[in-house]
């Protein structure tokens, strides 16, 4: 490891355990939205791993979101919770893998009309897999609270930017980096494209699954209208669009504004929050297409460019 | 046999609303994500039109065309156009253009949910039975079939045998070539981008004729939309026809005998067999 890759790692170290100390402030809205941020910055950098750098816009997070959480919902009666977790991750890795083989071969546009459609479509297998059984919803009594959903959200989400920061440094990696600039390129030497997106395509899918699976027993009561929020997938791509996908860090950076702007106005105007997703998307296209890392990269350039 | 022909009267209804999302995606290379909304604006059209002024919804499709092609216009020129010109690749254009019309989407839905709230919105015109050949259908879906079969039929007969449509279909085999030949490239995409909206719209009355729509049904639309768009081979107007119908007579031998619940579930198993197997489209050839 050089220097600077040491440097940023025990940054990362001392700035994660910072957030792990949240809880102890004991103030219940600062844990509830500290639960937030913290689940939008694990789905957000996930998304952004493969994302980023494929420009594939995939907007199935909240398709593996709910089966991570209905994993959890029906295993929970059977299972240890910590054997939920992994197995969440096992599905989520595999439908990501499902969907990948299916689209992942073709043009960008297939992807993104197939994972638009995903969540959607898994809510309606699973309503009718309850019309069939006579169940309804489904209930999840445990005994974690929240400070416990807290801590293994930021444990998952430092497992989340040490993949990143691997997969950065692997031979995949590297595969990822060519195919993003140029996918003809890629082909010619000798990198098995769609093999490198269906593998990379598989880390959000598990991670978001896990996500669900942890979150379940917040919500107590899951049924496949709460599971399956469609706004998550497009909430998750705004805010690391916004932050920025070029670093691993960028997503956070539009998680926190955009979690705050969301709880304000879904507090003050609860019906126009489709307004704002709208408004964001636009923002992002026209005012921030790098996002706000790219803004800051652009300054700092700028500020070296000049002579001192 | 029932459901063949309920399929078909459904599929005849889908079939418009993919031929303007086929304009749009095909001849003036807009992957429109709002597609669905504009088909939910026209259905509101008709609903307000005929609940508050007594005007038929046969009527009121041709008051919602004009309105929406000249929108469906401005967003081309105003929204649309500047990302073409400002792009540095293919690929980041297709990018800002599925970003920029979810954006639009979105704050078409916001919009509509502000002004005329979250609630289902359903009417009652010509809603009672009509026997065909033994069977009886509801006159409002036969009455939605035959108007857009109606359109179809001269919107083909535009394309294929005006001077017009053929620049249109020009410019969706190759835009470079079109351009060659002295054919207005921009002009003529933002004419097939706007008809494409006005013939959504005017689906979208048809519709609502026999369908409950709300503010935020359009997505799914435009799922259909695009699932058979992408089966029938993007710009192949026969193919697309093909695809409508099939959808239909598939969604309603599904939600007949299996499940009224598992509508999108059949388009989807349509789609992953057309990606699996003719990712080219029906009737396409392959691209290399």
């Amino acid at each position: 490891m050089t220097r600077p890759e040491v440097q940023s790692l025990s940054i990362g170290t001392v700035l994660f355990a910072l957030a792990a100390c949240l809880p102890f402030l004991s103030d219940a809205y600062l844990l509830s939205i500290g639960v937030t941020i913290a689940m939008y910055t694990v789905l957000a950098t996930s998304w952004a791993l493969f994302s980023g750098p494929t420009h594939y816009i995939s907007l199935a997070t909240a398709a593996f979101f709910g089966l991570g959480a209905y994993t959890t919902a029906l295993g929970i009666e059977h299972l240890p919770y910590w054997l939920l977790l992994p197995i969440a991750g096992v599905l989520g890795a595999v439908l990501a893998a499902l969907v990948g083989l299916a689209t992942l071969r073709l043009s960008g546009v297939y992807f993104v009309i197939f994972t638009l459609g995903l969540a959607e479509l898994v809510r309606q297998i699973i309503t009718w897999g309850q019309n069939m059984s006579g169940t309804k919803g489904l209930y999840v009594l445990t005994a974690i609270t929240e400070e416990h959903i807290y801590w293994q959200l930021t444990a998952l989400a430092a497992l989340v930017f040490l993949t990143g920061w691997l997969i950065a440094r692997s031979r995949l990696g590297f595969a990822v980096r060519i195919l993003g600039d140029d996918e003809e390129v890629a082909r010619h030497v000798g990198i098995h494209t769609a093999r490198v997106k269906v593998l990379l395509f598989m880390v959000p899918g598990a991670v978001a699954a896990i996500t669900g699976a942890m979150l379940a027993p917040r919500y107590v009561y899951i049924e496949p209208a709460i599971a399956f929020t469609p706004m998550l997938s497009f909430q998750v791509v705004i805010m690391a669009l916004l932050g920025g996908t070029g670093r691993l860090w960028g997503p956070i950076v539009g998680v926190i504004p955009f979690t705050f702007l969301w709880e304000a106005i879904s507090g003050t105007f609860p019906n126009q929050t489709t307004l704002l997703l709208g408004l964001a998307f636009l923002a992002i296209v026209y005012l921030l297409p790098n996002g706000f890392t790219g803004l800051l990269e652009a300054a700092r350039s700028r500020l070296k460019g000049a002579p001192a | 046999m029932d459901i063949l022909f309920t399929g078909l009267l459904l599929g005849g209804t889908y079939a418009l609303i993919a031929l303007g999302l086929n304009l749009q995606y095909g001849m003036a290379r807009v992957i429109n994500l709002a597609n669905g909304e504009t088909l939910v604006a026209g259905g509101f059209g008709a609903y307000w039109f005929f609940t508050a002024q007594q005007v038929p919804p046969l009527l009121t499709v041709f008051l919602v065309a004009p309105l929406a092609f000249a929108l469906n216009w401005l967003i081309y020129v105003v929204v649309l156009r500047p990302l073409v010109k400002r792009a540095k690749s293919r690929g980041r254009i297709e990018v800002d253009m599925i970003l920029t019309t979810f954006g639009l989407s979105f704050v078409a839905v916001g919009l509509m949910l502000a002004l005329f709230g979250g609630d289902y919105f359903s009417y009652s015109y010509l809603a009672r039975p009509i026997t065909l050949i033994g069977e009886t259908y509801a006159l409002n879906r036969v009455t939605a079939f035959l108007g857009a079969a109606l359109l179809c039929v001269a919107l083909w007969l535009w394309l294929y045998h005006s001077r017009t449509g053929m620049s249109v279909r020009a410019i969706s085999v190759s835009p470079e070539s079109a351009g060659l030949v002295g054919i207005d490239v921009p002009r003529l995409a933002a004419l097939a981008f706007a008809l494409g909206g006005a013939i959504t719209a005017m689906g979208g009355a048809l519709v609502s004729m026999f369908l409950t729509l709300d503010a935020s049904t359009g997505v799914i639309f435009t799922l259909k939309a695009l699932i058979i768009v992408i089966m029938g081979g993007v710009g192949d107007i026969r193919g697309t026809i093909v695809a409508a119908l099939l959808l239909g007579v598939l969604e309603t031998f599904v939600a007949t005998v299996i499940d009224p619940g598992l509508t999108l579930a059949s388009a989807y198993l349509l789609f992953i067999l057309i990606l699996l197997l003719r990712p080219q489209g029906l009737f396409g050839r392959s691209r290399t």
